[in-house]
């Protein structure tokens, strides 16, 4: 009786290792794959009418040695931004390319062009919006560009430049959804919003019947199988997969709260947050901004809103 | 022993049953058939074997993160296999203490994070202590967790010791340590060994609770994959990730059975060789 | 500590506790009567279906619980399958525990000699009464401690569920904590529900364990 267990049970310890290897050898023919394709980066669809991103001219000449934050960055030769990466148009990284685009991005990018690095020079590392806080005054990031909105609670630990968009709580309905039109017409329907933000309080005062998961991608792809019929969050994101996902999705309704997007820093950087000011300022002066939404936010179909003034009490 | 011997459910068919159970098997494989074709109808019918759905699979990046993800899996899992191995030898060893407080701290360190949720844990280490590094969040809730039930594991292992072999080497004068690390834990550990890499098993199945404090392991890139490529394969993503843990925890229960078989191996010859 | 008597946390906290009783409950039962079917096809005297339930069994006690849950909430509306985030809940956990139920009853059934089989065949006793009057009865007696531990397991992995939009403990927790609450202080009172829960389901076991008992 034995020696036949035993023996099945090496032949059965050969057999798995034998299916695991076969899947190992799977992976490994697979591996042969192509790069991305150049053309796909932009990640704009559309023919030649559709909107350019605006170039930043890099000041070669940039010098802001009050600026630890800077000094360092200038010392290892490269900018580490901290971003996200599955906002749509907004922040996001391109999963073929593995390249970054979006309106958060161009802000990164016309900043740091006036802070003298171009935008090879640029590193950008995703962070989740938990992390951000330490993530800037530990050091990772120099600079955060990512829905940041500016509150209160925050400054306590960071410093934020800007603010350079208002954005603002909105809904995200599918195309041919007519009953939802603003906040007043969710009572009763299924709002999906993702945990961990204020939107949830927001919505519930309107009767909506809440569904929460970790991110707005997963509430989109509930709104895209019909399983709810709404979802919120700030315009500026929703505006993001409505233009990713064109002729499907629609925003709808006036912003109901307002939330100040600003760039983070490490606190106690004033030479840091005036030189990104100076820069915001310029390039929504020069038109650049409005280049950067139409080429991104833009296709959504939303016009462009007010460029926001910068807050004197950020630019302390 | 051959195919057609009784088990304790069924005696030996005869022809008319050996008939039954022809008809019963036809009728079986004709309905798991039929299932299988109704998934994979399904599936086309909703258009989730388009090229389309399928393409972003054939770029080198994503191949690249798909790879990362089972790299920072493993590695989440390498660091809590030894954290929690670790950490079971020494509350085993403590809950076998002569000392009655060590033995109480102990065994009521084990029962609590053995009734504790995992993912409670892993929560409120991430949200409290490892904001910034969800890995150590995952890492150290996941060795506190399965130490304590290595330990469990372990601690019985040594008390199926036969008692004389400890009597014996006090006898001989070993140190109480001595006795625990030279006899017991060894002889506990190998004689284990099955149960303790079944609990390893259920460790890198665990990894996967990163996915909820957004710890870049396999499952979360899939997610991240699948939400940033046109078309939303989330399916396609599922169906070539699911095999990648379905291996790895195949290819850790055949290290355990081969093990196993090497151990009973050793075993038989030195019987033979005292015989 | 306070923390449960603030607002109307006591109420929310209950409707945690509720919901991953709710949630345990039902997926015990429908794990039980998978575990059962799933058992039957892995004993069965057909090849076929031994195939399948061995197949099975690897399959969903080899994928992690948390990718279940993500098929069953992600996978499941693309293939229009729609039903609530509760019963996808309910899917997931029955089918994660169905796996490991099964591989316990089929130990179970193997602990049984087969000379008591044979010495209830020969005394002439059909299959049903061979099954339901000697083997099964042996069989439940040494199922009941392993089957315990798998199911004091269920209420743990249930908390899983609070990620996928479903309502229990685990909600309570990071509703807490977003209201920056102190972790700890949560973390206490939601350590204390699990424990009342696990020690609940084990002094039933061992009672049940005790009724069982026979005296040789």
């Amino acid at each position: 009786m034995a020696p036949t267990e035993e023996k099945n049970d090496r032949m059965k310890a050969r057999r798995t290792v034998a299916a695991a290897l076969s899947v190992l050898a799977l992976t490994a023919v697979a591996a042969c794959g192509k790069d991305g394709s150049p053309n796909s980066d932009s990640g704009t669809k559309g023919g030649s009418a559709a909107p350019q991103l605006p170039t930043y001219q890099v000041n070669a000449d940039a010098k802001l040695d009050a600026s630890p934050t800077w000094t360092e960055a200038k010392k290892r030769g490269k900018l580490v931004i901290g971003a996200k990466s599955d906002q749509p148009f907004l922040g996001f990284e391109d999963v073929q390319t593995g390249k970054r685009n979006g309106f958060d991005i161009e802000i990164a990018k016309m900043v740091a062009a006036d802070l003298g690095f171009s935008a090879d020079q640029i590193e950008f590392k995703t962070i989740n919006s938990s992390a951000r806080e330490t993530s800037l005054s530990g050091g990772q990031v120099d600079y955060y560009v990512g829905t940041y909105s500016i509150t209160a609670k925050r400054k306590e630990q960071i410093d934020f430049a800007g603010p350079y968009y208002i954005a603002g709580q909105s809904l995200l309905v599918n195309k041919d959804n007519t009953e939802i039109t603003g906040p007043e017409s969710t009572k009763g329907k299924n709002v999906c919003t993702a945990n961990g933000s204020t939107s949830v309080g927001n919505i519930q005062k309107y009767e909506a019947k809440v569904t929460t998961f970790d991110s707005y991608s997963l509430c989109v792809e509930k709104l895209l199988t019909k399983e709810v019929d709404a979802v919120t969050t700030d315009d500026a994101i929703l505006k993001g997969f409505a233009a990713k996902n064109q002729g499907q999705l629609k925003v709808v309704g006036n912003i109901f709260s307002e939330e100040r997007y600003g760039i983070g820093l490490k606190k106690g950087d004033a030479a840091l947050q005036k030189a990104i000011n100076d820069a915001l300022k310029k390039h929504e002066d020069s038109g650049d901004w409005k280049k950067a939404y139409d080429a991104t936010l833009g296709l959504s179909g939303s016009a462009a809103p007010a460029v926001p003034a910068l807050d004197p009490t950020t630019a302390s | 022993m051959n195919s057609r011997s009784a088990s304790v459910l069924y005696d030996v068919p005869g022809p008319r049953a050996r008939l039954r159970y022809r008809l019963a098997g036809a009728l079986g494989a004709l309905g798991i058939a039929a299932l299988l074709w109704w998934i994979v109808s399904t599936l086309s019918d909703k258009g989730q074997f388009d090229a389309r759905l399928w393409e972003s699979f054939e770029y080198n990046a994503v191949q690249q993160r798909i790879l990362d993800g089972a790299l920072a899996t493993l590695k989440a899992f390498g660091l809590a296999a030894v954290g929690s191995l670790v950490l079971g030898v020494l509350f085993a060893v403590g809950r076998l203490s002569d000392h009655r407080p060590v033995r109480a701290v102990c065994t009521a360190v084990v029962q609590f994070f053995r009734a504790m949720p995992l993912l409670i844990m892993i929560f409120a280490l991430y949200a409290a202590v490892f904001t910034a590094e969800p890995m150590w969040a995952l890492v150290v809730g996941l060795s506190v967790y399965n130490g304590a039930v290595q330990a469990e594991i372990i601690r019985s292992g040594i008390n199926a010791v036969p008692r004389g072999q400890g009597e014996a080497a006090y006898a001989l004068g070993l140190r109480k340590t001595q006795v625990m690390t030279l006899l017991l834990v060894p002889q506990s550990v190998r004689a284990m060994l099955p149960a303790i890499i079944g609990q390893l098993v259920v460790t890198l199945k665990d990894t996967s609770l990163g996915y909820i404090i957004t710890y870049p392991e396999l499952l979360f890139v899939g997610k991240w994959i699948a939400s940033n490529s046109d078309g939303y394969p989330y399916i396609p993503v599922l169906l070539v990730i699911t095999p990648i843990y379905i291996a790895m925890c195949l290819a850790l229960s055949g290290l355990a059975r081969w093990i196993e078989s090497r151990g009973r191996r050793g075993a038989n010859r030195r019987g033979a060789a005292a015989a | 500590m306070g923390i449960l008597f603030e607002k109307d946390n006591f109420s929310l906290f209950v409707r945690g506790f509720v919901g991953t009783i709710e949630l345990s409950a039902l997926s015990a039962l429908f794990a039980l009567l998978l575990g059962i079917m799933l058992a039957a096809f892995r004993v069965s005297p057909v090849p076929v279906l031994r195939a399948f339930g061995t197949a099975w069994v690897t399959v969903f006690r080899n994928t992690p619980l948390t990718l279940l849950f993500f098929v069953v909430t992600f996978m499941l509306p693309r293939l229009d399958v729609h039903i609530s985030s509760f019963t996808a809940a309910v899917a997931a956990l029955s089918v994660y525990t169905g796996s490991f139920v099964c591989e316990v009853l089929r130990a179970g059934i193997n602990t049984v000699p087969l000379g008591q089989a044979e010495a209830a065949r020969s005394l002439g006793m059909g299959f049903g009464q061979t099954l339901g009057l000697v083997v099964l009865p042996q069989a439940g007696r040494a199922v009941i401690a392993p089957l315990g531990s798998v199911f004091i397991a269920l209420p743990r992995n249930s908390a899983v569920a609070g990620a996928f939009n479903v309502f229990e403990l685990f909600s309570v927790q990071k509703t807490w904590s977003e209201d920056s609450y102190p972790i700890f202080a949560s973390f206490f009172w939601l350590a204390l529900a699990y424990l009342a829960i696990g020690f609940s389901i084990s002094s039933v076991l061992s009672l049940l364990e005790r009724r069982m008992a026979v005296a040789r």
